[in-house]
């Protein structure tokens, strides 16, 4: 289904709530970096989240769900002996 | 416009929660079993919910001019005990002629592990010998790639399963594809922080189209907005998707996968033009 918007209209109408999720992460990133000690390796795949959002690539959403997913194995039957 | 929740657990709402949704064009819904936020300890605790799924929940939506109709199964949490599970799957075929159930579910998996896959299958193998529809349930979060790549497996690997009967629900951007792919249902939930927001589901239908999608809320015991269907709705208002459009996801096509049940006898709510002629 064609979306007839353009992109220009979808960012005119987003622009705020764009900002807004901007300083959420923002205020995120400073919260951890003021507490005491280093996240967990969770922390990487954050950082290989945020690549996604500035590479020239689209899919971003599927990509970063991928990103956070467990691997998917064809065999798992076998793995399971079921 | 009316619309339909294929989705939601009303045993874990208030009956104000009813008079709300009716309020906001709630015209039926579907309440698969599923975990009550502990598990239980006899198949004789499920006995119980099952009449609550088809004797106190649609009296309860009735009030309110909702057509209520259910699920049953034992859910994906709970199946990692499999005696347990037999027992209550062996239980379930004296409910399954309820006029108000449906079909199985929400079967599916949970942390995707050995017991769950065998519960599951199980439950497959009684929906094929009733002829029941399947509601599936997929997991959450980093496990729902891999377990809806292995239910979809296991649906496909059961020659007796037909795919137009079955709705794979809590699809997100990376498991819809694999779904629609197969010939089957796709439910999208609108579940804060663990599912899809309204938004996101709406980038769903203008990539993905509507056939074969519906939306549903999903709302339960945990936090979760029983009203994010007409949420759904407003924002393809406001992307300037025709009425239509909205009506065939959120209405009409519930109405086409339920009407597989000979139980689903829906009754069309009357509007101005058809009360006066």
């Amino acid at each position: 289904m064609s979306n007839a918007r353009t992109s220009q209209e979808i960012f005119e109408r987003e622009f705020l709530e764009l900002r807004s999720k901007l300083l959420e992460l923002a205020a995120s990133f400073d919260r951890m970096q003021r507490g005491p000690g280093e996240p967990d390796q969770r922390a990487r795949l954050v950082a290989l989240g945020l690549d996604i959002l500035r590479d020239d690539n689209g899919d971003k959403a599927a990509r970063i769900q991928v990103l956070f997913s467990r691997e998917y194995s064809p065999d798992w039957r076998v793995e399971f002996g079921i | 416009m009316y619309y339909i929740d294929p989705h939601i657990h009303m045993v874990s709402r208030t009956t104000d929660d009813y008079e709300t949704l009716a309020r906001m064009g709630c015209v039926a819904l579907s309440e698969p079993a599923f975990w009550a936020g502990f598990d239980r300890s006899s198949a004789d605790g499920f006995r119980d919910y099952f009449r609550q799924l088809t004797e106190v929940e649609p009296a309860r939506a009735a009030q309110f001019g909702i057509q209520h109709y259910t699920w049953l199964c034992i859910n994906a949490k709970e199946a990692e005990n499999v005696e347990l599970s037999r027992e209550v799957i062996a239980m379930i075929p004296e409910f399954i002629n309820c006029p108000n159930v449906l079909g199985i579910g929400e079967i599916g998996l949970n942390k995707n592990t050995p017991n769950e896959a065998t519960v599951f299958m199980d439950h497959l193998d009684l929906a094929a010998r009733l002829g029941q529809l399947i509601l599936i349930h997929t997991p959450h979060l980093e496990d729902k790639l891999q377990g809806t790549r292995m239910i979809l497996d296991m649906l496909q690997s059961d020659s007796r399963l037909q795919p137009e009967r079955i709705l794979v629900d809590h699809v997100e951007e990376h498991t819809i594809k694999h779904v629609l792919d197969g010939g089957f249902w796709a439910g999208m939930t609108l579940y804060p922080v663990t599912k899809c927001t309204p938004q996101r589901a709406a980038d769903m239908i203008e990539i993905y189209g509507t056939e074969r999608l519906c939306v549903n809320s999903a709302g339960d015991w945990g936090p979760s907005k029983p009203t994010a269907v007409p949420d759904f709705m407003i924002e393809l208002r406001r992307r300037g998707h025709s009425e239509s459009v909205i009506r065939q996801v959120v209405y009409d096509n519930p109405l086409t996968f339920f009407r597989q049940s000979a139980n689903f006898q829906f009754r069309e709510p009357l509007d101005l033009d058809t009360a006066l002629a």
